[in-house]
């Protein structure tokens, strides 16, 4: 009888460790790859947004979202983006009103919330800057497995950063991926039939 | 009086047709510089980008060893890359210029890096960089701002 408890445990114990092993395997190999599955992408998140309010995943409820990431000292494909962005609202028209860009500082160190207001009402004030404290940012970017790293330049500093648009469903959940080299028309064409559904 | 004022009209459009045929293209030695663009900024953003071609029509190598401009605290050069949807940017401290050779400085890659603007760059005004060689010396060109979304320049040669 306890042998047979004992041989219970061990073989719970041994699927454990295998199924453990093959979690973490496939998650190396996800990393190693670059590859993540839909269902890993995006997930709660608690920022402070561009008037110095305290905002959580919930306040984006309910609306088609572009969540992207960024910082305000980057020269070419922060405001590229951002203003590729802008144009696609305008392309969108009355459709883009289901839609919220929301661009995420990497750099939260410079990019207070009066900086990210300034910023991205520059190029369209329906798109919302968010910031946070280092920690919140690097839950974030986990949450959406967007990369970015710090780079030393003599005194000063660079972020190198993921360049990826994520599409995020109403419901929150990951829908598709727009590309820094998209062009506007090309994104407003991915976002209409997405947007059309509700 | 109304010939007066027909021309100061004539000496204003002369003047406009003059700039907008305008073409940016200098020269120092056997280095010839095209086409030199920047970008503009919003308020909040505090760098600004230069881009332009080197050409060497020399048969010896030359190098750009500084940049230099009164709109920022700083010029350097940089280079960038999007690569695997990541963006990397990083110093670069001189631009080697082989004989024979063009080496452009163009979005997503080599460009010249406005660090600390004193104020936001508005598209249709031009600034000065001064851009010094090991060989050649210094020249100061004259760098005409394009709108927020612009990849290249708007008055090709």
């Amino acid at each position: 009888m306890k042998r047979g408890l004992l041989l219970a445990g061990l073989v719970i114990a041994a699927a454990v460790f295998v199924t453990s092993v093959a979690v973490l395997l496939l998650e190396w190999r996800a990393h190693e790859t670059g590859q993540t599955t839909a269902a890993d992408i995006g997930g709660p998140f608690s920022l402070t947004d561009q008037d110095g309010k305290k905002v959580t995943d919930a306040d984006y409820a309910g609306q088609w979202k572009l969540v992207f990431f960024g910082f305000t000292y980057c020269p070419e494909v922060c405001p590229t983006t951002l203003n590729r962005i802008s144009l696609t609202l305008k392309a969108l028209g009355p459709l883009a009103d289901k839609l919220h860009p929301l661009f995420i500082t990497v750099d939260p160190e410079r990019d207070t919330p009066d900086v990210m207001k300034s910023y991205v009402s520059a190029f369209d004030k329906r798109i919302t800057g968010l910031t946070g404290t280092p920690a919140e940012i690097d839950a974030v970017a986990k949450a959406y497995h967007a990369f970015y790293q710090k780079v030393p330049q003599g005194n000063d500093y660079t972020m190198d950063h993921s360049t990826l648009i994520y599409v995020m469903r109403p419901d929150g959940r990951y829908e598709t991926l727009l590309r820094y080299d998209d062009s506007p028309a090309e994104m407003a064409e991915k976002l209409k039939p997405l947007l059309q559904q509700g | 009086m109304i010939l007066r004022d027909m021309l100061g009209g004539f000496l204003a459009l002369f003047i406009a047709v003059a700039s907008a045929g305008q073409t940016h293209h200098y020269k120092l030695g056997p280095l010839q510089i095209d086409d030199p663009w920047s970008r503009a900024t919003v308020s909040a953003a505090p760098n600004g980008v230069v881009y332009l071609t080197i050409k060497n029509t020399s048969t010896a190598p030359d190098k750009l060893i500084d940049v230099a401009s009164p709109v920022s605290d700083q010029a350097q050069v940089h280079d960038m890359k999007v690569e695997g949807d990541v963006s990397q940017m990083w110093l670069v401290g001189s631009v080697e210029l082989p004989p024979g050779r063009t080496v452009t400085l163009a979005p997503n890659g080599l460009h010249i890096m406005l660090l600390g603007l004193k104020k936001p760059l508005e598209a249709a005004q031009t600034f000065p960089v001064t851009l010094t060689f090991e060989k050649a010396g210094s020249i100061t060109i004259d760098v005409p701002v394009e709108p927020l979304g612009a990849t290249g320049p708007s008055q090709g040669s």
